[in-house]
């Protein structure tokens, strides 16, 4: 069950003369749960878009499943992967059905007619992250939570064994933050499904992570469970900044909370 | 009315035009003469070699420049994306141009395709090389980089023209308008097996146009290959574009408005979209051609002045309404 699903060997990424990535080495175990963190600018971002080949001149290896990513077709890639951005964007003509019927696209080909295990698959993730009351509705006509409640079920739908996650929380509320975490937990227990997710909210990686790394001018800084980042010394490296902690009321975890502002 | 009753509408639409279209001008064409296939009658004559030609023509170069329009829309995410405003256009009317002008001497079969082909294709790739050459570009970089093409090609065109004297000029500003004269069935034949192939290619991407006109990230987690798709698009645009123009001249606004008014009518599937805004296409330039060779007998109005004075107040509309920011 410790597969390795996903393992990078100096992997560097540049635009312009300007290094976003710098010899990053990690791997993710298949089923875990994987949370990167680290300051603004680090390359978070730019990591999971060179693993789902959206940037695609990269240097250094990256290996999915054993396999160089290089020999995947995008189409290949597409069922062992997939990538749920930050936004969905705000103007999507398509309905909710439509858009996530699209996500079997991997599946199909051009000229074939949706099956009824497609529909079914999609009828699944609608019910799976509660959405099926707004099948219906044009995407446009959704709020920024509705949507990303959408995003992830068409990842869902497209049946990948890795969910690649781009701050899927970052614009919601507490209760739709909430929602979208418990729910990723959902799917990695129910599916396995491996979760590699981008955040800057150090408690939610905390409390979902099975590992953290965290990522600093492109290069790693830290790599391990998810206790030992909360420590001032680790956590000061990393965003150059102090913090002040608290224990969780239920379970004891340690946790950031907010500095006060003068 | 759901989807299916609008798209037999549409079809019945295109075929009324098609069956009515050929009958009107200014010679009456009885039914008898449909009959006389050894063309015995005048009547037959005008029918057979003129108008039926003419219609087809019209309607083939009408449903690929619909073709062209819906594609290049939603793989740019913009709803000005035409070959016109990208400059497919204007670059093969600069192909063949230089050909009219310059090398019709020659005699090369098709020459008139080839170099209209190669001036599309030239356009195309001036677009793209903007592209490669600037890394992490946008689908609206792109769009900008399409107009600066376009200005280039057209001001190239302009140059040929005052370069050259005055018949000549003539014969390229009369074939700039756009007009569709065409006699006997070899034109027709060789739009329909351009447009096939064109139109063939684009819609096994209807798939990667539905993801790609949500956005090239998105795309690219569904697993479209993006880049392959943009340049098959590109490569079916830059055939049907030279087809249209070496025969017919640059007719603007069809591959604005037909796609245009299927996504109002049908929605954005492009299942459904490619195939309504095709047959609506066809259907609405052989309208407007008809218009341009009935409306002022016996003389005719070029048909690319008709569909740019209907386009045109078309065009402001849509940009009034606020969907029409959309990728802006």
């Amino acid at each position: 069950m410790n597969q390795i699903v996903i393992e990078t060997t100096d992997l560097s990424f540049r635009i312009a003369d300007k290094k976003i990535l710098d010899k990053v080495s990690f791997s993710a175990t298949a089923g875990k749960r994987l949370f990167i963190v680290g300051p603004n600018g680090a390359g978070k971002t730019t990591l999971l878009r060179c693993l789902c080949r959206i940037a695609d001149d990269f240097r250094g290896t990256i290996k999915i499943k054993s396999r160089d990513l290089k020999e995947y077709s995008q189409k290949k890639l597409a069922s062992a992967l997939t990538y749920v951005p930050q936004a969905l964007p705000a103007d999507i003509q398509f309905t909710v059905h439509e858009f996530i019927l699209m996500a079997r696209y991997p599946h199909l080909s051009p000229f074939s007619v949706v099956s009824p295990d497609d529909e079914k698959f999609v009828k699944d993730a609608m019910e799976m992250t509660q959405i099926t009351a707004f099948a219906d509705r044009v995407m446009a006509t959704l709020s920024g939570g509705e949507r990303q409640q959408v995003s992830i079920a068409a990842a869902l739908a497209q049946q990948a064994e890795i969910f690649l996650l781009d701050e899927p929380a970052t614009y919601l509320d507490y209760k739709h933050q909430r929602d979208i975490h418990s729910l990723l937990m959902k799917i990695n227990k129910t599916f396995g499904t491996t979760i590699i997710c981008v955040t800057h909210d150090l408690n939610s990686a905390v409390l979902c992570a099975d590992a953290i790394i965290a990522l600093r001018d492109g290069k790693i800084v830290f790599e391990g469970n998810p206790s030992e980042i909360m420590s001032e010394k680790i956590l000061e490296e990393i965003y150059s900044k102090k913090f002040s902690f608290a224990s969780h009321p239920a379970t004891g975890q340690k946790l950031i909370v907010p500095d006060s502002v003068v | 009315m759901n989807r299916k009753t609008i798209f037999i509408f549409i079809c019945i639409f295109a075929l009324a035009v098609l069956a009515i279209s050929p009958f009107v001008g200014s010679v009456r064409i009885p039914l008898s003469a449909l009959f006389d296939f050894d063309r015995v009658s005048v009547e037959s004559q005008v029918f057979y070699s003129l108008r039926l030609p003419r219609v087809l023509t019209a309607f083939l170069a009408g449903a690929a420049l619909a073709c062209c329009g819906v594609a290049l829309q939603a793989m740019f995410r913009n709803p000005l994306a035409t070959p016109f405003t990208l400059g497919i256009s204007s670059g093969a009317a600069f192909g063949a141009a230089i050909f009219v002008l310059f090398a019709s001497a020659l005699k090369i079969p098709y020459g008139v395709i080839l170099f209209s082909f190669l001036g599309s294709l030239s356009a195309v790739f001036l677009v793209y090389g903007f592209t490669k050459v600037r890394k992490g570009f946008s689908a609206g970089t792109m769009l900008l980089a399409g107009v600066a093409v376009n200005f280039f090609f057209s001001s190239l065109i302009l140059f040929l023209q005052y370069m050259s004297d005055f018949t000549q000029s003539f014969r390229v500003v009369r074939w700039l308008m756009g007009s569709i004269d065409v006699s006997g069935f070899q034109t027709p034949l060789i739009f329909a097996i351009f447009t096939f192939a064109g139109i063939v290619l684009i819609a096994g991407q209807n798939l990667n146009l539905n993801l790609m006109s949500i956005s090239d990230e998105i795309a690219i987690a569904r697993g479209v290959n993006v880049q392959k798709s943009r340049k098959l698009i590109f490569f079916a645009t830059s055939i049907m574009v030279a087809v249209v123009v070496a025969y017919c001249g640059p007719i603007g606004f069809v591959g604005l408005m037909a796609p245009h008014i299927c996504r109002l009518l049908i929605g954005y599937d492009h299942k459904y979209l490619i195939a309504s805004s095709v047959i609506f296409g066809g259907a609405f330039l052989t309208l407007c051609d008809t218009f341009a060779r009935t409306l002022i007998i016996p003389a005719e109005i070029p048909v690319g002045v008709l569909t740019s004075l209907l386009g045109g107040p078309f065009f402001v509309w849509l940009l009034l309404k606020s969907s029409a920011s959309r990728g802006l």
